[in-house]
Formats: C-alpha cells, sequence, structure tokens
C-alpha cells in the first residue's frame, strides 16, 4: 500500500506535514469524523469523560480531541482503568501526556475495588481484566459523567461491530444490544435520562491500519512497548507473556529473553507480546500488512473464553 | 486511496450473511483466527468447511435464531478502493436499521433469491435506498446454482427490478447474477455464466464513481465555539472566538463574504485552519454567534423558514399525528417542533402517495409538515444531504423516532 497516495486530493488549511507520509482522502476522512464526534458530545453533554488507557486507540483518540478543541483548552477530564498490574512505562507514559495536554486525571482503580471489597480478590496473579467493569461503573457514577468516549473500532470484534458510534447504558451500566436507537446520517443524538449514561466511540471506523498510519502520519509517541525491545517471555498457549510479579513462570515453564514488541496494552496477566523487529511505527505497519492474524487474537486471552465473550463483557458494562 | 461506504439488504434467507462472508474471505480481508473460529463453529454444528454466514452473525440472539438483528459494519481494502460495509437486516420489524445503514452510504447492493425474485422487502428496500438519496443500485441477484444459472430467469428479474428502479428515479442499476455459496462472480468470474459480460459484484465496487459531495456554497454548521488560550502580549485577533465544526459544504477562503443564519447578519472570514471538513473560522467582525448558527456564503445561502415539509421514516411503535409535539435535530441545532400536517403516506407495494392518512405508524414513510420553535435555514435534501435532512426525537424517552429528509422548499418561503 502507498502511504503518498494522492496527496494534492487533500483540502488542508495547514501547513503541509513535513514527514513524507500524508493524510490520504480516507484518513482525512476517518479524522475529520473523529473530531466531529467528539464536539458533538462535548456540547450536548454536561459531563463528558475520555477513557484514557495509554493503548494506541485512546492515545489518537486524546490526540483528536485536542485537535478538536484548538486553540482552546480540551474541556474533558481522562479516565484511567487502573488494574494495578500495568506494564510501569504505560503509567510514566501516561502521567506525562496528561500533563503535556493539561487535563485533569481520575484513576478508577481495581485495587482500591477489592480493598474496598466492591469486587471479589482474584489472589496475586489472578487476572483483573473482569474487574475492570465495576471501577469504571463506580467512578462514572461518582464524578457525575454522563457520557464516556472509548477507542474501541468496530474492526476489533463481532459484538464491536454492531455497536453504535453512540452506545446507550441504562443506570447499571449494561448496554441492550437488541434495543439500540437508530443512528441517522452524522445526526446524533445523546439525550438521557438521569442515571443513565452513553459511550462514544469516535474511532468506530477506524481499522487497525487506520490507527498506525495515522500515528505514522502525524508522528505521534506512544509508549516504548510498542516497539521492539528485549524482554524476559514465557511462552504460555501459544502467547508470549512477560514475567513479572504478577506474571512468574508456573511449573515447567522455562523463562527467556525475546525481541519482541506488543500490539495492545493491557492487563501484564492477560497481554501477550510477538517476536518482532519493527522499532517505528512505519516498520510496525510494514509487519501489520503482513500479517495474518488480528489483533486481539494474537495477544488477548481475555477474548480466547467463548465465541460471545466480548458480547457478555460489553453486556455488563464493559467498555 | 479512496473510501466508499456501501449498504446491504435483502429479505430473510436471501443469503446476505453469506455473500458479505464471501466477500470477506475472497478479497482476504479475514484473518486465520477468524476462519478458523468459523470452521470449528461449523464443524460443531454438524457442517462441512466453512458457514461463511457465520463471519457477520455477531450477537447471540442472532446465533440462536439464525438471523441478522443490527446493523453491522464490516471493513476491507483492495488495492483499489477501501470499503465499509453496512449489513443491514432484512425484517420488516427492522427497517429503520436498515435506513440507519443506508443513511451513511453511497451506494445499496440489494439482495434477491433467484428462485423467488422481488419480494414486498425488495420494494421496501429499494424504495428506502431511494428516499436516502441513493441513486446507485446494485442488484445481486443470488443463489443462481438453484435455478440452473438461467439467463431467463436473471434477465426476467432484471427487467422487473428496472421498473421499479424507473417508478423510483434512481439513476443508475446494475444486476449482477451471483452464488454467495461457491463465490461465482462475487470476487472471481463464475464458469457457469458465460452470458453474463458485466463485472463480478467486486470488480463493480471497487470502480463505480463515488458520489461527489454537495455542491452548494459554504454551509458551516457551528459545533463549539472555542475561546483561544492566549499568553499575555497576544493580538486582539489571537484572542478571538473561533467557530468549529464541520463543512456541510463549500470551501472556506479568507476574505469570503458570509451570512451568519439565522440572524443574518454578515462578516467576512478572517482565519481559517483545520483539515476540511473539520475546521474552524474566525470572523472579521465580532458577532454573537452560537452552537447550532450556520455560517454560509452570503451570495448562496440556505433558506430559513419557520416550517419545514419533508418525506419522514417513522421508526416508533406510538404513530405520528398531526398536532404532536416533538424535537427535531437539524445539523448542529435541536428546536421544539409540532406536526402541522400530513399530507400522504407511501404505498410501498405500489409506491405511490395515498393521500387521507390520519397517522404515520412505524416503518412507514410520510410527507409531513412541521412548524419549529426557531427557523432553521435549509436545502432540500437532493441537494445537500447534511443541510436538508434531520432526526425526530421523542420529547419523553429521548429515543430517536423519526428520519426526516427536506424536499424542495416551498413557494414564497422567508429569506
Amino acid at each position: 500500500m502507498s502511504l503518498t497516495t494522492d496527496p494534492t486530493d487533500l483540502s488542508s488549511f495547514e501547513d503541509p506535514m513535513p514527514q513524507i507520509l500524508t493524510l490520504d482522502r480516507r484518513l482525512a476522512e476517518l479524522e475529520a469524523h473523529g473530531i466531529f464526534v467528539i464536539r458533538e458530545v462535548a456540547a450536548e453533554c454536561e459531563r463528558p469523560v475520555l477513557l484514557f488507557s495509554g493503548g494506541k486507540d485512546s492515545v489518537v483518540m486524546l490526540h483528536l480531541a485536542l485537535r478538536a478543541f484548538a486553540p482552546g483548552v480540551i474541556p474533558f477530564p481522562v479516565m484511567h482503568v487502573d488494574t494495578g498490574h500495568n506494564f510501569p512505562e504505560v503509567i510514566e507514559y501516561r502521567d506525562r501526556l496528561v500533563e503535556q495536554f493539561g487535563v485533569r486525571l481520575v484513576v478508577a482503580s481495581v485495587q482500591d475495588a477489592i480493598d474496598e471489597g466492591r469486587v471479589p480478590d482474584p489472589g496475586p496473579t489472578g487476572s483483573r481484566n473482569r474487574l475492570q467493569t465495576q471501577p469504571l461503573l463506580h467512578e462514572i457514577t461518582r464524578n457525575k459523567f454522563d457520557a464516556a468516549f472509548g477507542g474501541a473500532r468496530r474492526d476489533e470484534d463481532k459484538a464491536r461491530a454492531k455497536e453504535r458510534i453512540l452506545s446507550f447504558r441504562d443506570a447499571f451500566g449494561q448496554w441492550d444490544p437488541k434495543n439500540q436507537r437508530p443512528e441517522l446520517w452524522r445526526l446524533y443524538n445523546p439525550r438521557i435520562r438521569p442515571g443513565e449514561h452513553l459511550r462514544a466511540f469516535p474511532l468506530s471506523d477506524w481499522t487497525e491500519l487506520d490507527i498506525w498510519r495515522y500515528i505514522a502520519v502525524n508522528d505521534i509517541e506512544l509508549p516504548a512497548m510498542y516497539y521492539a525491545h528485549r524482554r524476559e517471555v514465557v511462552e504460555r498457549d501459544g502467547m508470549l507473556l512477560a514475567t513479572g510479579p504478577f506474571t512468574p513462570a508456573l511449573p515447567g515453564e522455562t523463562s527467556r529473553v525475546e525481541t519482541v514488541r506488543y500490539r495492545t496494552v493491557g492487563d501484564m496477566t492477560c497481554t501477550g507480546a510477538v517476536r518482532s523487529d519493527a522499532s517505528n511505527a512505519v516498520e510496525v505497519l510494514a509487519e501489520i500488512e503482513q500479517s495474518r492474524i488480528t489483533e486481539r487474537g494474537a495477544t488477548r486471552a481475555d477474548d480466547r473464553f467463548s465465541e460471545a465473550a466480548m458480547e457478555d463483557r460489553k453486556r455488563e458494562g464493559y467498555f | 486511496m479512496e473510501l466508499l461506504r456501501f449498504a446491504t439488504a435483502g429479505s430473510v434467507d436471501d443469503g446476505k450473511s453469506t455473500l458479505i462472508g464471501r466477500l470477506l474471505h475472497d478479497t482476504k480481508a479475514l484473518f486465520d483466527d477468524v476462519i478458523d473460529a468459523v470452521a470449528a463453529t461449523t464443524a460443531r454444528r454438524g457442517g462441512e468447511g466453512l458457514d461463511l454466514a457465520l463471519v457477520t452473525d455477531g450477537l447471540r440472539a442472532e446465533r440462536e435464531q439464525g438471523i441478522t438483528i443490527d446493523v453491522a459494519y464490516r471493513y476491507f481494502a483492495t488495492p483499489l478502493r477501501s470499503f465499509v460495509i453496512a449489513d443491514t437486516p432484512g425484517h420488516v420489524q427492522y427497517t429503520r436499521n436498515m435506513v440507519t445503514g443506508a443513511s451513511t452510504s453511497d451506494v445499496a447492493v440489494i439482495l434477491v433469491d433467484a428462485r423467488h425474485g422481488l419480494k414486498e422487502q425488495s420494494h421496501r428496500h429499494a424504495a428506502l435506498s431511494a428516499l436516502l438519496g441513493i441513486d446507485h443500485l446494485v442488484l445481486a441477484i443470488n443463489k443462481m446454482d438453484l435455478v440452473d444459472w438461467s439467463q431467463s430467469r436473471f434477465d426476467e428479474i432484471h427487467e422487473q427490478f428496472l421498473g421499479l428502479a424507473d417508478k423510483l428515479g434512481v439513476g443508475v442499476v446494475t444486476a449482477i447474477p451471483l452464488c454467495a455459496l461457491d463465490g461465482g462472480n462475487v470476487v472471481d468470474r463464475s464458469p457457469h455464466t458465460p452470458w453474463y459480460q458485466g463485472p463480478t459484484l467486486l470488480e463493480h465496487l471497487e470502480t463505480l464513481p463515488i458520489p461527489e459531495p454537495a455542491r452548494n456554497g459554504l454551509r458551516l454548521p457551528v459545533q463549539v465555539v472555542i475561546k483561544p488560550v492566549v499568553g499575555s502580549g497576544a493580538g486582539p485577533l489571537a484572542e478571538r472566538r473561533w467557530y468549529a465544526g464541520s463543512l456541510a459544504s463549500g470551501h472556506p477562503q479568507v476574505g469570503d463574504e458570509v451570512v451568519v443564519l439565522p440572524s443574518g447578519t454578515r462578516s467576512r472570514i478572517a482565519a481559517v485552519e483545520g483539515n476540511a471538513p473539520a475546521v474552524r473560522i474566525q470572523l472579521a467582525d465580532e458577532l454573537d454567534v452560537s452552537r447550532g448558527d450556520v455560517i454560509a456564503a452570503a451570495a448562496d445561502r440556505p433558506d430559513v423558514q419557520p416550517n419545514i415539509t419533508a418525506r419522514v421514516a417513522w421508526m416508533n411503535d406510538k404513530p405520528l399525528r398531526p398536532g404532536g409535539h416533538v424535537l427535531v435535530k437539524h445539523a448542529t441545532r435541536t428546536v421544539k417542533a409540532v406536526v402541522t400536517q400530513l399530507h400522504d403516506t407511501l404505498d410501498i407495494a405500489t409506491l405511490t402517495s395515498v393521500p387521507g392518512a390520519e397517522q404515520l405508524e412505524l416503518n412507514e414513510i410520510g410527507t409531513v409538515t412541521f412548524i419549529t420553535a426557531l427557523p432553521l435555514p435549509v436545502d432540500a435534501y437532493e441537494v445537500n444531504r447534511t443541510m436538508g435532512s434531520f432526526i425526530v426525537i421523542d420529547e419523553v424517552t429521548n429515543a430517536t423516532v423519526g428520519a426526516g429528509m427536506i424536499v424542495g422548499a416551498p413557494v414564497g418561503a422567508a429569506q
């Protein structure tokens, strides 16, 4: 695929991009649509919040928010659902970006939820991924957030493929897939009743490739773990898991140091790495274009349990 | 790269999910793990090979009932184009989802079963597509293997459909004989249709002309007003407010004469920034402009009208009646409105307008006049989709209950 498709077609009012890469018509349309959704929800909702994990999708979303309100400030806070099992470099990156963008950070802590008995303790090495829903809804209620921007894309999963750009959650945070609001043209209807909230997905129509192309074109910084680095890993269920205090090698497993990168950022106990030498966004792009395994299938143990795993978690109020 | 958005519609059992699965499979858009999961599920149900319909049916209830409930969006790309498919359900009770999928599409692919030909649902899908301004319909005549790839059967259905499209005023119809199950004429050419000289479905989607955007002068519905963050010593222009939105049409340039609607105040563009269509502009004069206002070219402005007449697709169990109070969201403004008149309803079977109805029922289409609490700057839908469309919102439930497409301005409209 050429990354310099038809640069003359770009109706840009900004200075030309300094890189060789340019926004082609598709990427320009996706960017404009994402900005449109963010502005609509921010204008019509009282208290929006942007869900920020430090993952590449949420980083792109935050960049769109910056562009949506430039030269002013982003008029809402960001929220990180912190499993307590984070890669340390992601937390460091998160704090730096929040400072740089001048936005307020709200942390929804899974550890706090465990300590306060709001969720069961899965033990020191158990997966905390499913436990994110409770603290997320807890903070949404406590802060009276009425809209939460999420970086989910429809190409990620069969259930997400059917979700609207604005997705409604009842007072229990639940999604009712059979009763979704018709979404016509670009006329979004974000009206809700007290106690309800909505999720807004400005990146719905982006694919993984689009995200990487946008990152490459705009030279957006990501947590370093997205690029090739040396790391101690064990191979488990066909995935490479980083060894650490939450994911020790099990009996019979031997850890070894490999050159890897991550395709998604999540809980250390269930996010796997892939062997890779790609050291920047352009090289990652080239690698993905060759790849024959979807992002979630390759590296997320949480989606492997059943065909309906994502649908079930969404119904409960997951992202 | 160009982006083509197309909707797919068909009746129950026309094989639409299989067709989309086939399109994704044969364009190599499916990854290995997805193919493995589909093969495993097919085998678990006692089938053989790949049941491609399983690729798209995502919700548990759909798998249980073996039907498609909601619009699913799919993405694939070829070296020539990238595509967004809005896969819409066939059942009459999900017509509102068909309208949802078609409202953002450039082209509609309408599926029929070669054995059964056109059904009432086919009429409905063609009528809704035409109503939503889709001027290019692709008639995919599926399951050709079950009619022995008969050219006369293909010609017969094609003829009937051309008559339908003619009544609806659709500009272009392309009919393609195919078999989603074996893949014939979807991506690869079928050996069974030597009599067919036209393109395969994919070849057609890769080459058909993408509709051009609206040709009106500038229309910028204001989404947000941005106050810049400025340090001390910044000049007066740096402190001036920005009006941000998505262009419905036009190419704003510094110095252009504009008018703010509905107030009618005039000014000039002082600055433009952003990647079109998501732009922000500053005006040369300090004006009171807020969200919902439309900044338009002074020389080519939309009509500002206290009432609007539109074709309305109704999507609520509770019918629409004259005298009813609703909310109308047009561009970036939501206003109170009252239904003043229901002129006629559309008979889907005969495609004729029938006067005299007292109410507009769920899944019906009618011509309706509303009076709005604030005059709205509008264009006819056929000229400008953004400035000519609106949604109807129920004041009590907040549900989106109708989709409106504005018909040409009534005589004597206020400027």
